[in-house]
């Protein structure tokens, strides 16, 4: 399973810190909301396009993908407007969400997963005065990462040995006859973790100095 | 909070994403995926808090460029598009089931776990997702109604029924919600 959509270059829109491209990236979407005329959103979008394949150097299929992914959606909205409203009205939002949707995808292809996790913990910083721990929020979402090939591997095991007992593994019955087990046997890993960690002392981060140890 | 619920936390999180891996039942021209599975199970099964900051979590996975979506989405992208009011809802959907199951919680069978998961995954789902459907696609009330919740309620019914069966069953073996003070006083 690759862990990540994140794509490795040497370019100026990598080196630009997470920070300013997500607030770049909420910036494009307010102007293409505020002002939704043609010569802004096609603007807006050779720009997008521009950024990703020129100056980042990504490769086409990464913005490929996303255009693929929305396509269907964006051909089946187009024919709705046509319906219900103007050719005009139904060019601008198709153009409109396809430019947020690369923009996005600009962003996220640039960034690494560890960049965006310090954002989000720089961000949380503020809400340590409402007893939340910036710090515990990468922890949480390491295990996150840690627990996702965990489960597939664990209901894999569970897959094939009650296969090898005759039973269904198939459609939606497979579906609950697998989760449960899988769930017991997972929240009882889960309990495992958080013991080890207690024990290592990861209940031990300071909150800030002098301050309450709820959270 | 302690370091057990942020394990359950992540683990919820983790297992949204897993069901993302699951490949889509097709019924006709209607993708079902089971990855709502998990954020009904997230609230049946952790309660109201642990289920949306689960959920939480897993959005901020998708956010920070993971490919736990279906069919490996993933990226800010998926919330500039017009299906994000749906995946916004799935931590506040977590937290209602979490809030009726902790209610239920003493007799808690599988009517009532059905009730909950149908509230929360179906009812508050499509009530936060349609509007902003409507609104980012600039579509008209009643074709968002149709195309963004009709087609798909038959397959979520189905969904809730095997969430809450699944909750029941693990309740049974593997607690997670406390028993309230009051029904231990009682008894």
């Amino acid at each position: 399973m690759t862990l990540a959509l994140y794509v490795p270059r040497a370019s100026p829109v990598h080196r630009t810190p997470a920070g300013w491209k997500l607030l770049a990236l909420a910036g494009l979407s307010a102007l293409v909301f505020t002002a939704p005329t043609l010569p802004v959103v096609c603007g807006a979008l050779v720009a997008v396009v521009a950024l990703g394949l020129v100056v980042a150097r990504l490769p086409v299929a990464v913005l490929g993908r996303e255009t693929r992914a929305v396509l269907w959606w964006l051909g089946a909205l187009f024919a709705l407007h046509l319906l219900v409203t103007d050719v005009l009205t139904g060019t601008l939002t198709v153009l409109r969400l396809l430019t947020l949707v690369l923009a996005a995808a600009v962003v996220t292809a640039t960034t690494r997963v560890t960049a965006m996790v310090a954002v989000i913990e720089r961000v949380c910083r503020p809400l340590e005065w409402v007893g939340v721990r910036p710090a515990r929020i990468g922890l949480v979402i390491a295990m996150a990462l840690r627990f996702i090939p965990l489960i597939s591997e664990r209901a894999g095991r569970i897959r094939q040995a009650q296969a090898a007992r005759g039973g269904s593994v198939r459609g939606l019955r497979g579906l609950s006859t697998t989760l449960v087990p899988l769930l017991v046997q997972v929240l009882q890993l889960a309990h495992t973790v958080s013991e080890a960690l207690d024990a290592r002392g990861a209940d031990d981060v300071p909150l800030r100095r002098g301050g309450p140890r709820a959270a | 909070m302690e370091t057990k619920d942020l394990a359950y936390i992540a683990l919820f999180a983790a297992i949204t994403a897993a069901l993302g891996l699951v490949p889509a039942v097709q019924v006709g021209p209607v993708p079902i995926t089971a990855q709502t599975l998990g954020v009904m199970l997230a609230g049946a099964i952790l309660g109201a808090r642990r289920g949306f900051l689960s959920q939480l979590l897993f959005l901020v996975l998708v956010a920070i460029g993971l490919p736990v979506l279906p069919g490996g989405g993933g990226g800010l992208a998926v919330f500039a598009g017009a299906t994000a009011g749906y995946l916004i809802s799935w931590p506040i959907a977590a937290f209602v089931i979490g809030l009726l199951t902790e209610r239920f919680w003493v007799r808690y069978n599988l009517a009532r776990a059905t009730v909950a998961t149908v509230v929360g995954g179906i009812l508050v789902v499509y009530a936060i997702g349609v509007p902003v459907l409507s609104a980012v696609a600039g579509l008209p009330w009643s074709d968002a109604l149709w195309f963004g919740a009709a087609i798909f309620i038959p397959g979520d019914l189905i969904k809730a029924v095997i969430a809450a069966a699944i909750a029941v069953q693990v309740r049974r073996s593997y607690p997670v919600i406390d028993r309230p003070r009051r029904a231990v006083a009682v008894r």
